[in-house]
């Protein structure tokens, strides 16, 4: 039995009065790619910064590999974890190679190491390393900015990611595709991985686990071949969207 | 006596009080700098305190130069001469240079600095790494302003025995003879085109949007 790596329990996170997420209560194992789905305002991002603690649960905890984020180090803790965001959020004034090696430079990594390890990591995302190292984000396409986005939140080898629409910028077609890398990627480099989506297929296609979220609560949680065969009434208009 | 035989005949004065007149600019805006950067990226951090200092350097802008270099006259230990022009200067070439380091570093796209704190950068990364940076072309945008101001502001320093440019100026005006003014004029509105222009290329090579 794998060991649980993010632990929601009876999490709240309010703004202005307003209950915006929970109560929520959601373990993701060890290596499991759990899918949150849910449409725009559901509250996907926000529980993606609870978890990096960008943002602090009112009342509940969240758990990190078994401590609460109320007790780790928010800088530590950030450089366990992978974030691949919405609209990529590359630095426009570092080039392919800065941004790619910020979390080692951050860390301390030697310059020849953290040189080889952001060649392997375009490598590994499908970007020629010598063609891409000294452009800057503006001279990229969508689709290669959220290569450059993957490769950035794994550069430091962390054992989470979380990822918050991460191929939402490109065509449906370099989707497809890099949704399947992404998957065998983060299969064989044997991540954590909380993902965010507001759409079924790619949930269906990343996913071991299924949330479903509206206004901050899960409405269903399961595997993959339960969210295709579950009745309820949620899941089934869920589904016909696909 | 036209403008040329004058500026041949004084032309080594006319060297030395443009020296002084640089020396001037260079020590006060460097000052300038070297204050309104951090006061900028304080208030950034401290919205409270916003409003005193941009309103207390936004006044001071507003006291006519003149008055100012009187004002000092009377402080004790500072009086006449350079010391006195520099403080005046550094006062005058705050306000561009604060409002436009806080301009520039809350201008930063939110979602750019919240991408640098998810990745773990600690404030002063933050800061060093990425708000200044994409803040530079702004503030120096704002060193210019206060370059090109503290230059024209520096010819009336002459009056409380600063030297530069303005000496010509002056003298110009007790002998009504437009020539020298000119000598002291020309030379300055030169400078000011020239230190324009210099900054301009440096604001460039340092925007990161400027494709290279």
């Amino acid at each position: 039995m794998s060991s649980p790596v993010v632990e929601f329990t009876e999490a709240c996170y309010d703004l202005g009065g307003r209950r915006l997420i929970g109560p929520l209560t959601l373990t993701v194992l060890q290596g499991e790619t759990v899918v949150l789905l849910g449409e725009s305002g559901s509250g996907k991002t926000t529980i993606l910064r609870l978890i990096n603690h960008l943002l602090e649960v009112t009342q509940g905890e969240v758990r990190v590999q078994g401590k609460s984020t109320r007790e780790w180090d928010p800088v530590r803790l950030r450089r366990r974890i992978g974030y691949v965001i919405q609209e990529v959020g590359l630095l426009p004034h570092l080039t392919v190679a800065r941004n790619v090696a910020l979390v080692p430079y951050l860390e301390g990594w030697p310059k020849s190491r953290r040189e080889e390890r952001t060649d392997e990591l375009l490598e590994l995302v499908g970007l020629a390393a010598p063609d891409f190292r000294d452009r800057r984000p503006h001279e990229l396409s969508g689709g290669q900015r959220q290569r450059v986005g993957v490769a950035r939140a794994l550069a430091a080898d962390p054992p989470i990611l979380i990822c918050d629409e991460a191929f939402g910028a490109v065509d449906p077609v370099t989707r497809g595709a890099l949704r399947g890398e992404f998957r065998a990627l983060t299969r064989r480099l044997e991540k954590t991985v909380v993902f965010v989506t507001h759409d079924v297929r790619e949930a269906m296609a990343l996913g071991d686990r299924i949330a479903v979220l509206q206004t901050g609560s899960i409405e269903f949680l399961g595997t993959v071949e339960q969210f295709r065969r579950d009745q309820t009434q949620t899941v089934a208009e869920l589904r016909d969207l696909a | 006596m036209s403008l040329f035989d004058y500026l041949i005949q004084h032309r080594a004065d006319v060297l030395v009080r443009t020296a002084e007149h640089i020396g001037l600019v260079t020590i006060s805006v460097g000052l300038a700098v070297s204050v309104g950067v951090p006061l900028g990226i304080m208030i950034s951090r401290r919205p409270r305190l916003r409003g005193p200092i941009l309103g207390s350097a936004n006044v001071v802008q507003t006291i006519p130069s003149l008055a100012l270099f009187g004002f000092l006259l009377t402080v004790p230990f500072i009086g006449l001469g350079a010391r006195n022009a520099i403080i005046a200067l550094v006062v005058y070439s705050l306000l561009p240079i604060v409002r436009n380091t806080y301009t520039g570093i809350v201008g930063v796209d939110p979602s750019v600095r919240e991408a640098a704190r998810g990745m773990g950068m600690t404030d002063w990364q933050l800061l060093r790494m990425v708000e200044l940076p994409l803040a530079a072309p702004v503030v120096l945008a704002g060193v210019r302003v206060a370059a090109v101001i503290a230059i024209g502001v520096a010819t009336i320093a002459a009056a409380i025995g600063a030297g530069g440019l303005g000496v010509f100026i002056f003298r110009g005006l007790s002998m009504v003879d437009n020539g020298v003014i000119m000598a002291g004029a020309i030379p300055a509105a030169g400078l000011a085109l020239l230190i324009d222009g210099l900054l301009h290329l440096v604001e460039r090579k340092i925007d990161w949007r400027v494709k290279r």
